[in-house]
């Protein structure tokens, strides 16, 4: 390629930062260069970008317009370490000030009043007992024996009980998993990949936080099983980047494993062949869109690309990925070490095994709690203490921001797939946010289609430009806004490249269908 | 990509080969010797369709790698590399543009260039083949309608009798007998004072011909000088009679055929400023003057001339023109679609007409050489938004253009101590001129670089030296031998 | 090369060179609005509907360009899919059914381009104009609060003006400047959102950016964003007057490339030049020269006064 740069010059300070991060020298290493800028430096300046742009041979413009594309990055000075005060709704019902430019969810709504409490079943048992730090204590407590399981039993065998587990992926899509990991493993390609997505962004999620923080390990070994069940190498583990604990312990947790020869070539001395590389987002929602996902590791913007092709045949680098988030992988293990059929009997029919549920709001004890498919969003406050704030319950958020408001004569649908389908939700990122009636919706409404606005990629016309009218329409108000707002909403949903489009208007309608916005 | 100088599309190309200017024929030469020992070549093709491949064999076995490394330096891995690449290709192709044809051997460098392609099979297939890469927009259909020495229109060879009566039949009129002169050799007739009347159609010599100094003595020397142009160039400021033209792609109607041998229809879009005529209208008037009236002028009526005179344009009528956007020639009939690519021929069994003959061609440096009074060789170029002497581009206000720079390696700046932007003088054995530096790192050392487009300021052909290829008539101004020297203010 | 009539001018003739034929397209058959069409694999649905002569209206799509379907003003209704598809860029499958006109077709649409319209001056886009009436759009309805994206003119170079407040973000200019043209990438998207925005790295002026001024960007705007500075200069001075200017094509007058350019002319002076999409040569693109080279032939005064004589600069 033939660049022609700018005359700015980086400093040395600059230069050592991205010299330190460009490893291969192509075009996927700019995500981690660009964070090593901000980070170093506290910000990207034209000099930095001239010397990205010549080692990465990445046009000037496309590196600023990457750059710019990501809310943790500033082209503008400013000082290394800036404070986030998060403004987003489970904070604003606490009486978090409203900040400008908005802060989006840091996925910590379980902070506020007590310790987060932890409900766990099946999946989260070693989280707080096991040392997140030792693969030690991880072996311990039963770790790595479902890899050496499924090395046993080949990788067809794998995918066999991954089908007769019933698992649906638990990013908000409710894909059958092994219908998944079939059609990459029956894939031509001889280069695959395997994609964890943890990029959990949801306003109000964060469950995978805590099993990243908690149980490391298992997220790993999980990967790995899959790598090994598709025919993969190479996995990528794409960490929210408001989540630097989580990335921390990731972090130490593949070299551990890699040190014990659990991950990288030859592992368990099987002949198997699997590492993985962990990528930090850097403040786009966006990104968990699983194409968009693709193109912020490729070192493109984060934009989603159109489907067809999905990402089973051409994902990552144009090769058959398999995405899975994290809480669908965690759930692998005890796949391959209790057998599909086994795991298919827990929970309902359609919705097999347990659930991670994030309570957060006016409810007595924030957390995650796993629940089997099948309690009733009452169990689950119940669970969790019951409703706090005033102690009468207005609404609950269902799903996260994308997802939609319920009333309180709601409470006994069964939280399953199938059961939140039938009431016009979706489980969504499992996020459970309650509302006292002492809360004005019409502002949490008005926070969360701020959030959409803000987080649009920009790229399609009915959410770039709908998700800014739909927070005017809103805040205009009236009777003669809403249909306006109705007929927004279908384009948006009918209309726009990905999810996060379609969705933008869910939880708004879902609060004028149960008439719970009151003008 | 093989070029001295590492441009933009160099930038782009898999592999750079940056050789010394003029030492083509080693290259290639040397990829043939590669191709041939390594067992790449097309033994059915040259069996089938060439003539001359032992000699050819024979005199390439010098051409080592080794030996071609010294010679154009250019590392031995990477031609051998390039040979393999071109031998294996499926489809390969040659371009070509003025740094091969511009030098005093042109033609033995485009022939080194033709045994490549004969030697792989690389002509006369889909995808494959050999092109020049044409400057200027018509200069392919000058040469098609027969502005050259010794050619008719349709390249129709005008000492071959039997064609040469086929148009003194059409035409009423004899035809002299005995090729003319190309450009250089005109210059030549001028020194030998054989030569005094020029009528210059739309070219500027006093600003585009090489070693100007020489050039501006022979024009001012000439008993008459007629002009026809869109401008007051320099060329006819000095003229006798200037006429002046319509711009040949927007004021007039007619075709011009391109690098593709595409020929193309041009339409008059606006029409000329008062006073200024079509090309055709003045020579139909001039013809007038000298007694042979040939009517209106009717660019269509000559067009169909054409067709009936040159077999290969027979079937492009304006109408096929108009409805095919345009027709690559040769076009047989009005049921012929033109042709793709030429010498399909070539792969036809039985042969049709005569072999490919191979050429034995041997590397001969450049005529001006370096020495250690001229310790820099120059070559010269365009660039993007300008165009030959200026003339036309000069004439729109290009955010590229800057003024014209001595290009400069930077590591021959900080040998001879000149700065970035440093005003110096250049000088050949001819003349010399002043220009800034200007330093630029995909210039190897020891290699500077000049354009004519402005010269009003930078009269570059003071510099370049006009040492002919006896065959082309071309002068050799890639390779000019130069020193600099700080330029002191008066 | 001898000196003796070569016996091969002119050219025996030879075979007639013909392109190796590409392979087989199997037949997909198709119903769209109720019809049963065969179409080959690979086809797009734009281009099932256009051969079928359905009118779908596009704004980010263009022949010589990779579709990108960011505007949505193409969707259709495809049976068994939970959203409306692009038919710019999805290709037919065996057995789809589509419908290019139902009532969420139209809705679509219609939002579309009244969220356009409602936040860009689409003024210099008679297609959208039209598409706009098509669809009975009414963007006035977001109010007069509604945010726009109106912003001052960039004017930083002799050649071409940037008016962004037209700009529709449908990544012609970035395509084409890019791998589907030009290969320059001076300008990219930037920003996210509604800010997102096409820049060059840091907003720098074109002359301080990669820009060649191929106008390569110029040619493929469909909304007048992008305009050639004489044409804007006319449009300023309220001269420019599309119904009587003439467009005639012809060859570019620099190198051999054989570029076809379309000169639109006005009073019998050139005001701009364009290059058809459909020529064979380089689909539509051109160079600085090709482009903004012209002007030799006369110098555009925006004013009423006669063209500069030609004489030697």
């Amino acid at each position: 390629m033939d660049l022609r740069l700018g005359a700015e010059q980086p400093t040395e300070e600059e230069r050592s930062a991205v010299d330190g991060e460009v490893g291969s020298g192509e075009r996927h290493r700019l995500l981690p260069v660009l964070h090593a800028l901000q980070s170093r430096i506290g910000w990207i300046s034209p000099g930095a970008v001239n010397h990205v742009a010549a080692r990465l041979m990445i046009p000037p413009a496309e590196v600023f317009g990457v750059a710019s594309f990501y809310g943790m990055f500033s082209l503008e000075p400013r000082p290394a370490r800036a404070a986030q005060v998060c403004d987003d709704i489970a904070c604003l019902i606490q009486g978090a000030a409203p900040q400008h430019p908005h802060v989006g969810c840091l996925g910590l709504c379980d902070r506020w009043g007590q310790p987060p409490a932890l409900h766990a079943g099946r999946l989260l048992y070693r989280v707080g007992k096991a040392d997140p730090a030792s693969l030690r204590d991880y072996i311990r407590h039963a770790g790595y024996k479902a890899l050496a399981k499924a090395l046993e039993m080949g990788p067809d065998s794998v995918i066999r009980e991954v089908l007769a587990s019933k698992l649906l992926g638990r990013g908000g899509a409710a894909f059958p998993a092994g219908k998944k990991w079939q059609a990459v493993r029956a894939s031509a390609s001889p280069t695959r990949y395997v994609v964890c997505n943890a990029d959990e962004s949801e306003p109000g999620t964060f469950k995978d936080r805590v099993v990243m923080e908690g149980d490391p390990f298992a997220v790993i070994e999980s990967m790995t099983i899959a790598g090994f069940a598709i025919g993969a190498e190479c996995g990528y583990l794409y960490v929210r980047g408001e989540y630097p604990l989580a990335a921390e312990r990731l972090t130490h947790a593949i070299h551990e494993a890699r040190a014990h020869g659990v991950l990288g070539g030859n592992i368990l001395g099987r002949g198997l062949s699997f590492d993985i590389e962990l990528r930090r987002g850097a403040g786009a929602y966006i990104c968990g869109e699983e194409t968009a996902l693709f193109n912020s590791i490729e070192g493109y913007r984060g934009e989603p690309r159109n489907k067809p092709p999905y990402p089973t045949e051409a994902g990552l680098f144009g090769q058959p990925t398999l995405v899975n988030n994290v809480e669908t992988l965690i759930n692998v293990p005890g796949i391959v070490l209790d057998g599909g059929a086994a795991y298919a009997a827990i929970g309902t029919a359609y919705s097999t095994g347990t659930k991670l549920y994030c309570l957060s709001g006016h409810v007595a004890r924030s957390g995650v709690y796993e629940a089997v498919f099948g309690a009733t969003l009452r169990e689950l406050i119940e669970m969790a203490g019951g409703v706090a704030g005033s102690g009468r319950l207005q609404a609950v958020l269902l799903g996260g921001a994308a997802g939609a408001f319920v009333s309180p004569q709601e409470l006994d649908t069964p939280l399953t797939f199938e059961g939140t389908r039938a009431i016009g939700a979706s489980l969504g990122s499992a996020v459970v946010m309650l509302f006292d009636d002492t809360v004005d919706l019409k502002k949490i409404l008005l926070r969360i289609a701020a959030f959409f606005r803000e987080e649009s990629c920009g790229q399609c016309v009915p959410c770039r430009i709908g998700t800014v009218r739909q927070e005017e329409l809103l805040d205009r108000g009236g009777q003669d806004a809403i249909p306006i707002l109705r007929e927004v909403g279908q384009a948006m949903r009918d209309a726009s490249i990905c999810g996060l489009g379609q969705t933008a208007s869910s939880a708004i309608e879902s609060a004028l269908n149960r008439g719970l916005l009151h003008e | 990509m093989v070029d001295p100088r590492r441009t933009s599309s160099a930038q782009w190309a898999r592999a750079w080969l940056g050789l010394h200017v003029g030492s083509d024929i080693s290259l290639a030469n040397a990829m043939g010797r590669e191709i041939i020992v390594s067992g790449l070549a097309h033994r059915e093709f040259i069996e089938h369709a060439t003539s001359g491949f032992d000699p050819y064999r024979d005199a390439v076995a010098a051409y080592t790698l080794e030996r071609a490394e010294r010679d154009t330096g250019v590392p031995a891995a990477a031609i051998r590399e390039a040979a393999h690449a071109y031998a294996k290709a499926g489809r390969a192709q040659i371009c070509w543009t003025l740094g091969i044809t511009e030098h005093h051997n042109a033609v033995d460098n485009v022939l080194a260039l033709l045994n490549l392609a004969l030697l792989t099979g690389h002509v006369g297939r889909y995808g494959s083949g050999l092109n020049p890469l044409r400057g200027q927009n018509n200069v392919q259909g000058g040469g098609d309608m027969g502005a050259l020495p010794d050619r008719l229109p349709g390249f129709q060879h005008l000492e071959n009798g039997e064609l040469r009566a086929k148009f003194e039949r059409a035409w009423g009129a004899a035809i002299p007998p005995r090729r003319g002169w190309h450009l250089s050799a005109m210059f030549e007739a001028m020194e030998r004072g054989e030569l005094t009347a020029l009528y210059v159609i739309g070219e500027n010599p006093a600003d585009s011909e090489a070693d100007r100094h020489r050039a501006l003595r022979l024009l001012e020397g000439l008993q008459c000088l007629v002009v026809q142009d869109l401008f007051l160039t320099r060329t006819a400021e000095m003229a006798d009679v200037v006429l002046p033209a319509a711009a040949g792609w927007c004021e007039s109607e007619g075709t011009v055929t391109s690098s593709e041998r595409r020929v193309q229809r041009v339409r008059r879009a606006v029409g000329p400023p008062p006073g200024v005529r079509d090309d055709i209208e003045i020579i139909y008037d001039l013809a007038r003057r000298l007694g042979h009236d040939w009517g209106a002028p009717d660019a269509e009526g000559l067009w169909n001339e054409l067709r009936r005179l040159s077999p290969m344009h027979a079937g492009m009528s304006y109408a096929r023109l108009e409805q095919l956007g345009g027709i690559q020639w040769p076009c047989w009939d009005e049921s012929h679609p033109g042709e793709l690519y030429l010498h399909s021929r070539l792969w036809h069994d039985p042969l049709i007409g005569p072999r490919a003959p191979f050429s034995v061609v041997e590397f001969q440096p450049p005529v001006d050489t370096l020495d250690d009074q001229y310790p820099i060789r120059l070559t010269t170029g365009r660039r993007l938004d300008s165009y030959n002497t200026g003339v036309q581009t000069s004439r729109y206000a290009s955010p590229l253009r800057r003024a014209e720079t001595l290009d400069l390696s930077p590591h021959d700046g900080v040998r001879y101590g000149i700065a970035d932007g440093e005003k110096v003088r250049i000088s050949s054995r001819r003349g010399s001129v002043v220009a800034p530096v200007r330093y630029d790192p995909g210039l190897r050392p020891g290699l500077a670089f000049l354009t004519v487009h402005f010269a009003e300021e930078v009269a570059t052909n003071e510099l370049t030296v006009d040492a002919i290829c006896p065959k082309s008539g071309t002068s050799e101004f890639k390779a000019t031998a130069i020193r600099i020297d700080k330029f002191q203010e008066n | 090369m001898s000196d003796s009539p070569s016996p091969l001018i002119p050219i025996p003739r030879g075979p007639l060179p013909a392109i190796p034929p590409p392979p087989e397209r199997r037949l997909v058959r198709i119903a769209i609005d109720g019809q049963a069409v065969s179409v080959p694999e690979g086809a797009t649905l734009l281009e099932a509907a256009r051969g079928i002569g359905i009118d779908t209206p596009t704004l980010c799509y263009l022949e010589n360009l990779t579709p990108v379907n960011v505007c949505r003003v193409c969707v259709v209704e495809l049976e068994g899919s939970r959203t409306l598809v692009p038919a710019c860029s999805r290709k037919v499958e065996p057995g789809m059914s589509i419908h290019t006109d139902s009532e969420r077709v139209r809705l679509s649409r219609r939002l579309v381009l009244e969220l356009l319209a409602s936040s860009v001056d689409l003024s210099a886009a008679p297609a959208a104009q039209a598409y706009l009436e098509r669809y009975a759009a009414h963007p006035e309805r977001f109010g007069p609060a509604a945010s726009t994206a109106a912003q001052p003119v960039k004017i930083d170079n002799s050649l071409y003006v940037r008016d962004y407040g037209k700009c529709i973000l449908c990544y012609k200019c970035v395509e084409a400047c890019g791998v589907d043209a030009q290969n320059t990438f001076a300008i990219a998207v930037a920003g996210r959102g509604f800010e997102a925005h096409i820049s060059t790295e840091y907003g720098v002026p074109l002359p301080e950016s990669a820009c060649v001024y191929c106008g390569n960007c110029i040619g493929v705007c469909p909304t007048g964003a992008l305009m050639f500075k004489s044409e804007f200069d006319m449009r300023q001075a309220r001269v420019w007057d599309e119904s009587s200017q003439t467009q005639t094509d012809t060859i570019c007058p620099y190198c051999g490339v054989g570029c076809t350019l379309t000169v639109h002319a006005q009073d019998g002076r050139i005001v701009k030049v364009t290059s058809p999409l459909d020529q064979p040569v380089t689909n539509g693109h051109l160079c600085i020269k090709g482009r903004f080279g012209w002007q030799f032939v006369e110098t555009i005064t925006s004013d009423t006064s006669p063209p500069t004589p030609r004489v030697a600069p």
